[in-house]
């Protein structure tokens, strides 16, 4: 099967101190994604890699087989909910028409197509009826709704979703899940960052476990066991976090230069 | 009119309204002080600018000021990212680091003696009356470009004020937006620094939004607000200088712009003082008439008949101030919920009705803080005396589901519904 993502080698850091320690997995296509670990395990910072946020210092990453510039448009991105300031002056239908914002449309008004894009998304989210609605008069799982339905609007065949379950009702987590089904038929691939293990299995198909190094990535019958859980979230690998500090404090390079796993040039 | 006059009208309000524009970003992304830092940092380039070329020419101004902004945003930049240091702290670093540089250069060449004639000392406060005519079409020229470089890059501006990840994420050009953005945030500083001056500048970038934000929920019309209310400002501003002799114009168009921004605060709806006051005032009036009803009828369901009750009744169960009582009686019986019998009150069906809402949602909530919150029955009732004026219908449904149709309070009182 087609390769969705391909993690390689990947260690990215955060103020010189690493998160992500010599990551490599790769996802298939078609099937609900989970990128499980606990607070502060690299999950957010392996999405935001993935999506050229921030910049690994060693390993690349890949769509379809190729850099994510290539594949932008088939790429969506559903940042968390609270990264944003939502008394930002926009309505519903403002921030759904920003899933329709291009390189290549930036300098042209929204058309009438955009328009009918976005009001399909809405639809799909139930929230058609709040288009005008001010976005800092909504609750939060309607504010999560108007994100994944910005998403939606990109048209993309997989979509990155940071913590979308978190702070939302439980009508909205059954409807969020319905559509992320929904799209899984559709045969388009959902990566989610998720820290809550209770609904992890119910959830996804296939698990990444991550606690700064990959604990184990597969379909979720193999991942999800009880050594393997316990090995991801059974606290830190204390020598592994004490070299992390000294790297930081000391300003050693994480990788020298001849060691960087730069994707080869073909 | 007077040419100068109409010169340094034409300048300070296409200036004032271009710079609020560019502003407006700032002042949404949380960045006001940053347009402080870039208008004290371009000291420097516009006092080298008049070191290098000749000072009265506004291109090597521009140009000056330009490259001087463009270094000290790179340079809070750069601090934030590479260093561990907090925003303001990189902010305040830079901006007092140009703009001292700037003051040493400036008295180094007003002792050297060829400061007094340049007139560079209008940059520090502003001197809008020594604009010239070159000037007012550079002005009109760079408020053009101003205007029409925020509306070609609208989408991008709103995208990376709401949100830069997902601007990143979609593949937009940041660096090219950011950069763009700067410039023209350089550009409106510039010529703001003209009339009021770098010391002043940031209040024509960022009090222009901050009072516009306060009357409006969308971007465009409040673009549109703080360009009105800058042009408005800069024209009183002119005016009081001109008619009053020794008025200078940048101050006056700053304390024009801070009436409207404190008068924002104070009368524009839903955020503003006044309309909370007006709130707070109504829902204190609501509050009295409902606990009317509640009362009239609970003694209604004492008693099993219709009651009427005078106000010294009235006084005698619930502490009622007299004026008040008189005004919500006023108030109960034009929405004829209650009528007057001699000088007593008694429920209409409609208020009865009322009344038993009140005493329904103030029974539901006794109930539910007993049942899910664990409350015990002698605590709960003057909470629920405050609860029993808010509860939506939308809530009083959601209460009633999750208590599964309750019949009887914490206090065995019957919960009173609407007969279907």
């Amino acid at each position: 099967m087609e390769k969705s993502i391909e993690v390689h080698n990947l260690t990215v850091s955060y103020h010189s101190k690493p998160v992500l320690w010599d990551v490599d997995f790769s996802l298939p296509t078609g099937k609900i994604v989970g990128i499980v670990g606990p607070n502060g395990s690299g999950k957010t910072t392996m999405l935001k890699t993935i999506m050229g946020l921030m910049k690994p210092d060693s390993g690349y990453t890949e769509i379809f087989g190729q850099p994510l510039d290539n594949v932008r448009e088939r790429v969506s991105y559903v940042p968390q909910r609270e990264s944003v300031d939502w008394d930002f002056p926009a309505d519903v239908m403002d921030v759904v028409l920003m899933g329709r914002y291009r390189k290549n449309n930036l300098f042209r008004r929204i058309s009438k197509e955009d328009k009918r894009i976005a009001t399909e998304a809405l639809e799909k989210v139930n929230l058609l009826e709040f288009a005008h609605r001010q976005i800092s008069q909504l609750s939060g799982g309607q504010q999560q709704r108007v994100f994944i339905a910005r998403s939606l609007a990109q048209q993309a065949d997989i979509y990155l979703m940071d913590e979308p379950f978190v702070g939302v009702d439980a009508a909205t987590e059954d409807a969020i899940l319905q559509l992320l089904r929904e799209m899984k038929n559709q045969g388009k691939t959902v990566v989610i960052v998720h820290h809550d293990l209770q609904t992890a299995n119910e959830y996804f198909d296939h698990i990444v476990l991550l606690n700064t190094r990959l604990v184990a990535a597969g379909p979720k019958e193999e991942v999800f066991t009880k050594e393997l859980l316990q090995e991801a979230y059974g606290g830190r690998l204390t020598v592994l976090s004490k070299l992390g500090d000294l790297i930081s404090t000391e300003e050693f390079p994480l990788r020298e230069p001849e060691f960087k796993e730069n994707k080869p040039e073909k | 009119m007077d040419p100068v006059f109409l010169k340094v009208l034409i300048g300070t309000t296409l200036l004032a309204s271009s710079a609020a524009v560019v502003g407006a970003f700032s002042y949404l992304k949380g960045q006001s002080l940053v347009g402080d830092a870039i208008a004290h940092a371009l000291l420097p380039g516009v006092v080298l600018a008049f070191l290098v070329g000749d000072g009265r020419n506004p291109i090597y101004l521009i140009v000056g000021a330009l490259i001087s902004g463009l270094i000290a945003h790179y340079g809070i930049g750069y601090i934030q990212t590479r260093t561990k240091l907090k925003s303001d702290t990189a902010v305040s670093l830079v901006l007092s680091t140009f703009f001292g540089f700037g003051i040493m250069l400036m008295s180094y060449i007003q002792r050297s003696g060829q400061g007094q004639q340049a007139g560079l000392e209008r940059y520090l406060l502003g001197k809008a009356a020594a604009i010239t005519m070159s000037d007012v079409y550079v002005f009109s020229f760079l408020a053009v470009v101003l205007l029409v470089g925020v509306g070609l890059f609208y989408k991008g501006f709103q995208l990376m004020t709401f949100n830069e990840d997902f601007a990143s994420a979609i593949g937009l050009p940041v660096h090219l937006i950011r950069f763009t953005f700067t410039v023209l945030t350089v550009l409106a500083i510039t010529i703001g620094i003209q009339t009021v001056g770098v010391v002043l500048m940031a209040a024509l970038l960022i009090t222009p939004s901050a009072a516009a934000r306060a009357w409006t929920k969308s971007l465009p019309t409040m673009l549109l607000l703080a360009a009105m209310f800058a042009a408005t400002s800069a024209v009183t501003g002119t005016f009081i200088s001109s008619a009053i002799p020794k008025m200078p114009t940048g101050p006056w168009v700053v304390l024009a712009l801070a009436f409207f921004g404190f008068g924002s605060l104070l009368f524009a709806p839903e955020k503003g003082w006044l309309s909370k006051r007006r709130r707070a005032a109504a829902n204190r009036k609501k509050t009295i008439r409902e606990n009317v009803l509640k009362l009239l009828y609970q003694q209604e369901e004492r008693s099993g008949s219709e009651k009427v009750l005078s106000i010294a009744d009235i006084q005698a169960i619930r502490a009622i101030q007299t004026d008040q009582l008189k005004f919500a009686l006023h108030a109960l019986k034009r929405l004829m919920l209650i009528v007057e019998h001699g000088n007593g009150f008694g429920l209409t069906e409609l208020g009865r009705s009322e009344g038993r809402r009140v005493v329904r949602l103030h029974r539901l909530w006794e109930l539910y803080l007993t049942e899910r919150l664990g409350m015990a029955a002698d605590h709960i009732h003057p909470q629920a005396e405050t609860m029993e004026h808010i509860i939506t219908p939308e809530i009083e449904e959601l209460l009633v589901k999750e208590l599964g149709n309750p019949e009887l309070d914490p206090h065995q009182s019957p919960i009173p519904y609407e007969k279907a």
